[in-house]
């Protein structure tokens, strides 16, 4: 199948601010419309990704074992982790709801992991296999990364609810610190992957020199 | 020095010519198959319009309380703002910051960023610092989550339902309308004002 020519053998560089084709002839450093700055690959990126990923990693063991929430009713007061209030949804029949806050907290922190410890390893080893699919699954965990929000705005809102003193209350438990991190460094991760890698041309010398420059 | 009639594939590289897409239509990238350029739908004058209305549904989702709820007579209602607050208490306030930018500030900017580009744009011209204004507008479209708010505000009512009586209230309902309408209006196809102002 014959492809384009990429940007890199034309001299050119996509401005990420306002997708404008820039000319590279005179090496600019900023582009001329927007004067966002210009790179023909996100710098550092392997390195960047790697580094957001394992600090995201090392939050999500606190986020899910640490309690998210405490309530206290009555008198008496129980934590609640966020696989506890999966559960405690599933035994109650809403099944619904425990599947969308099963899927927005923890599988799609997992899925998220997974697929970027793939590409990152799938790119640092100059794969050519199945680039069209790991195209799509970037643009895919682009897509689904901040609906791991959703427990933090959950939490937020019932927390600002529940305020009866002696009746019941609930409050916001560390947990949710480390969850919250976990969504931005994750999207930080995504935000730093640069999927054009997945395309480099391991023939080309050029390339794999910056590669192993970052 | 630079070349308006070419688009590249963010994803892979690629180099195409820029096409006219009719209604509906989407130029996809032969090799990736990731969007190249999408129809944009609206007018400035439209964009502008649907502007204005959500900057009124964003003060009615935060100055109305999003739920309230009772409990053997007791009554209790909060705002985003309140729940931002809930957050900031003890030792996890970074996260009430987190809060506050992607559901209340970022939405806010964005739309005070397209009031302002739009509105001279209309006239046909380029507004006063344009170039900031719209690196902006890229900057904060990741940040803004106001579809999760919307979920998490529906979760919300179904975890309270089984203890108590909740009541949606008006700042749902203009969460979720202002949400829809934010999706539409502060996408990627802002980036057409480059070229038409």
């Amino acid at each position: 199948m014959n492809s384009p020519p990429t940007a890199r053998e034309l001299n050119l560089c996509l401005c990420h601010t306002c997708g404008q084709a820039c000319d590279m002839l005179q090496e600019p450093t900023e582009c001329d419309r927007c004067g966002a700055p210009l790179h023909r690959r996100k710098v550092q990126s392997l390195t960047r990704t790697w580094a957001y990923m394992l600090t995201a990693l090392a939050f999500y063991v606190p986020a899910n074992l640490l309690p998210v929430m405490n309530t206290t009713m009555l008198g008496s007061g129980a934590d609640s982790t966020i696989m506890s209030g999966v559960l405690e949804f599933w035994q109650h029949g809403a099944w619904d709801i425990a599947l969308i806050i099963f899927i927005a907290s923890i599988a799609v922190p997992g899925i998220k992991f997974l697929s970027l410890g793939l590409l990152l390893v799938t790119v640092q080893r100059n794969s050519q296999w199945a680039r069209k699919e790991r195209s799509k699954l970037f643009r895919f965990i682009e897509l689904i990364g901040y609906w791991s929000m959703l427990d933090v705005i959950v939490v937020a809102l019932v927390a600002a609810l529940v305020k009866f003193q002696a009746l019941g209350t609930i409050e916001p438990r560390l947990g949710i610190l480390f969850f919250g991190l976990v969504v931005v460094f994750t999207m930080l991760a995504a935000m730093s992957f640069d999927p054009r890698l997945i395309w480099e041309n391991p023939h080309n010398e050029e390339t794999s020199d910056e590669l192993i420059q970052g | 020095m630079a070349n308006q009639q070419q688009v590249i594939c963010e994803h892979c590289d690629c180099v195409y010519e820029k096409v006219t897409l009719a209604k509906h239509q989407t130029a996809l990238c032969v090799r990736c198959a990731g969007v190249l350029q999408r129809h944009n739908g609206l007018t400035v004058q439209q964009r502008l319009a649907l502007t204005v209305t959500a900057a009124v549904l964003w003060t009615f989702a935060n100055f109305y309380p999003v739920m309230s709820i009772s409990l053997q007579g007791l009554k209790n209602s909060a705002t985003l703002w309140d729940s931002v607050v809930a957050l900031s208490l003890g030792p996890i306030t970074f996260i009430a910051l987190v809060a506050a930018i992607s559901i209340i500030i970022a939405p806010v900017f964005q739309l005070l960023l397209l009031i302002w580009v739009l509105s001279f744009a209309l006239a046909g011209r380029r507004s006063p610092a344009f170039k900031l204004c719209m690196r902006w507008l890229e900057a904060l479209r990741p940040w803004s989550m106001l579809e999760v708010c919307l979920l998490g505000a529906m979760v919300a009512v179904f975890k309270l339902a089984g203890m108590l009586d909740v009541i949606p209230g008006t700042g749902l309902f203009a969460l979720a309308a202002l949400s829809l309408l934010l999706i539409r209006i502060a996408g990627r196809d802002v980036r057409d004002l480059w070229d038409t102002v």
